[in-house]
């Protein structure tokens, strides 16, 4: 079964991110970049598909900068077998990415698509799922442990209140939670390899799909800091302060 | 044109995020609907209509809702969607799920996340962990949001708006429910209470939460978690409060044992009252909080819930 996975480039998650002074948006110049922390767990999880017979080919895709190649010879280098990148310099929104991905989905034909469940920038949270409605097929969301067994596959999904396991149809959209797996990092090696696999660039614009945006960022702005408040030196003056200056218990 | 707000619902019940979903909607104006679908809702459609401010409650009835597969789900509101301007449902774990792709199948885009009105196609969220704060302004003629519901408040129960049902069936066939393991608790829920007491990774062990337990027993309390509580297989990971687990913005939050990664800081940091408990003076966490307490865990909760 051929596997797709998705990666999104965004600023690394251990940044601090700054707002421009003219709160048009977050500063990225200069910012240290990286593979989505959530995508890097779908990449992982369809090369353990692979090492386990489920994966016969893993295809990974990213639709975004020049510069995101970084990021694809990162999954290749993890164990992806070959890359798509569609290259745009706009930021596109969650819908164009779907669109994108779902011609690259009817040009590949996989088994399974695995995606992050969202991308740390702009948490939105939407993209496998608007790639399951685009395509028809069955989604399972907030992944924590996926297995394919014939032509079904069954999911445990993190829900609010616990885990609920589904069954579903292949192909399927799979986004991954934290908890499905611990990505492995890449040695020198397969770093190396990685350079020789193949990376076929595509540009959004030859897809000819509606990639207008649907919505307009106003403005950004930092969120009001909430201050250090007292240190108390005893429980006695924790629970005096809670009572009485709070008023909460 | 009006609202279409979707009802999330447990067990038979009427779940509180719906109330503070109405109370966003309330902000736009106009009239309001609420949709319950399930399988044996006439008890949730009876609690939905009584929401203050909402017209009419639309309920669909058939076992292909019971357990809100996104396919059947999202199928049903795109039909709906089409006599409303907005379709509103809390940004929980159901509501993540199905709304994309509500919003797929009608060629708009979603809003996630709202954390404030500010008019019928503008609304403001936060993006980077909530490190930033964005105004965004919807362009489709129909506007697909989720709600982060700590953000609202919920309205109050005094309507009594129109029950009627609905004979749409959409089942997709797609997916199948297996079964769910519910972590069962007899404390509040999570994002709803008023008090929350999250334990971290400084507590040790699972058995240690007891300490944790103690006190939210005698404070009416939930009891949450840090990631990496989650992590190290202390507690389940619905206890989880941050960016990948539960928002919360009680009246009181005491954090135990937590450092304060910006992960956690992002499903807490509007609680009203922020209290830490740790022993490393340096930690983050003092940065946020109110009231902050350097001491050993061990001995301060056990005093903590003596004293309560």
């Amino acid at each position: 079964m051929k596997v797709l996975v998705a990666i999104k480039r965004v600023i690394d998650y251990n940044v601090k991110v700054r707002v421009k002074a003219d709160h048009s948006d977050v500063d990225l110049t200069n910012v240290k970049m990286a593979m989505n922390p959530f995508c890097e767990i779908a990449v992982e999880e369809a090369v353990r598909l692979k090492e386990r017979g489920v994966a016969t080919e893993i295809v990974v895709v990213t639709v975004g900068p020049k510069a995101a190649q970084e990021q694809l010879r990162t999954a290749l280098a993890l164990g992806a077998d070959r890359a798509i990148h569609v290259e745009t310099e706009e930021q596109l929104e969650s819908l164009a990415v779907a669109k994108v991905l779902k011609r690259i989905v009817e040009e590949e034909q996989p088994g399974l698509v695995l995606l992050g469940k969202q991308a740390i920038d702009t948490d939105n949270n939407q993209t496998g799922q608007m790639l399951a409605a685009l395509t028809g097929m069955a989604q399972g969301t907030f992944a924590s442990e996926v297995a394919v067994e014939e032509q079904k596959l069954k999911v445990v999904r993190e829900i609010d209140g616990g885990l609920q396991t589904l069954e579903l149809t292949l192909p399927a959209i799979i986004t991954a939670d934290l908890r499905l797996n611990e990505p492995r990092y890449a040695k020198l090696p397969d770093i190396m390899k990685a350079k020789k696999k193949p990376i076929d660039t595509r540009s959004v614009a030859d897809l000819g799909i509606d990639i207008a945006p649907r919505t307009r960022l106003l403005k950004v702005q930092t969120p009001a800091e909430r201050q250090a408040g007292v240190r108390v030196a005893s429980v006695d003056e924790l629970i005096d302060k809670l009572k009485n200056e709070a008023k909460v218990i | 044109m009006g609202i279409l707000v979707v009802a999330e619902h447990h067990n038979g019940q009427l779940a509180t995020s719906t109330a503070r979903v109405v109370s966003a909607a309330r902000v736009i104006g106009g009239d309001i609907d609420v949709l319950v679908a399930g399988s044996g809702a006439s008890t949730v459609a009876e609690a939905a209509a009584t929401l203050s401010g909402v017209t009419r409650v639309r309920v669909a009835d058939d076992a292909a809702y019971e357990h809100e597969l996104a396919e059947n789900m999202a199928a049903l509101i795109a039909i709906l969607a089409g006599e409303y301007s907005h379709v509103f449902a809390a940004a929980s774990t159901a509501g993540k799920n199905f709304m994309p792709r509500v919003a797929a199948l009608k060629d708009v885009a979603q809003i996630s996340d709202i954390i404030a009105v500010e008019s019928a196609d503008t609304f403001v969220r936060p993006v980077y962990a909530g490190s930033a704060i964005a105004t965004v302004q919807a362009l489709d003629a129909l506007k697909v949001v989720t709600v982060r519901t700590s953000a609202f408040d919920p309205v109050e129960m005094a309507g009594s708006a129109a029950i009627e049902a609905l004979a749409i069936v959409e089942n997709i066939g797609v997916s199948r429910f297996v079964e769910e393991q519910l972590a069962s608790g007899e404390r509040p829920e999570l994002s709803a209470a008023r008090i929350v007491i999250s334990g971290g990774r400084g507590l040790g062990s699972g058995e240690n939460f007891k300490l944790i337990e103690a006190v939210a027993d005698k404070l009416g309390a939930a009891v949450g978690a840090s990631r990496a509580a989650v992590d190290a297989g202390f507690v389940p990971n619905d206890f989880q409060v941050g960016q990948t687990g539960k928002i919360v913005a009680p009246e009181l939050y005491i954090a135990v044992g937590i450092s304060g990664a910006i992960q956690h800081l992002a499903g807490m940091k509007d609680s009203r009252v922020i209290v830490a408990i740790n022993k490393d003076e340096d930690a983050p966490i003092f940065q946020v909080a109110d009231y902050g307490l350097v001491a050993d865990l061990f001995e301060a909760l056990p005093e903590l819930a003596n004293k309560l």
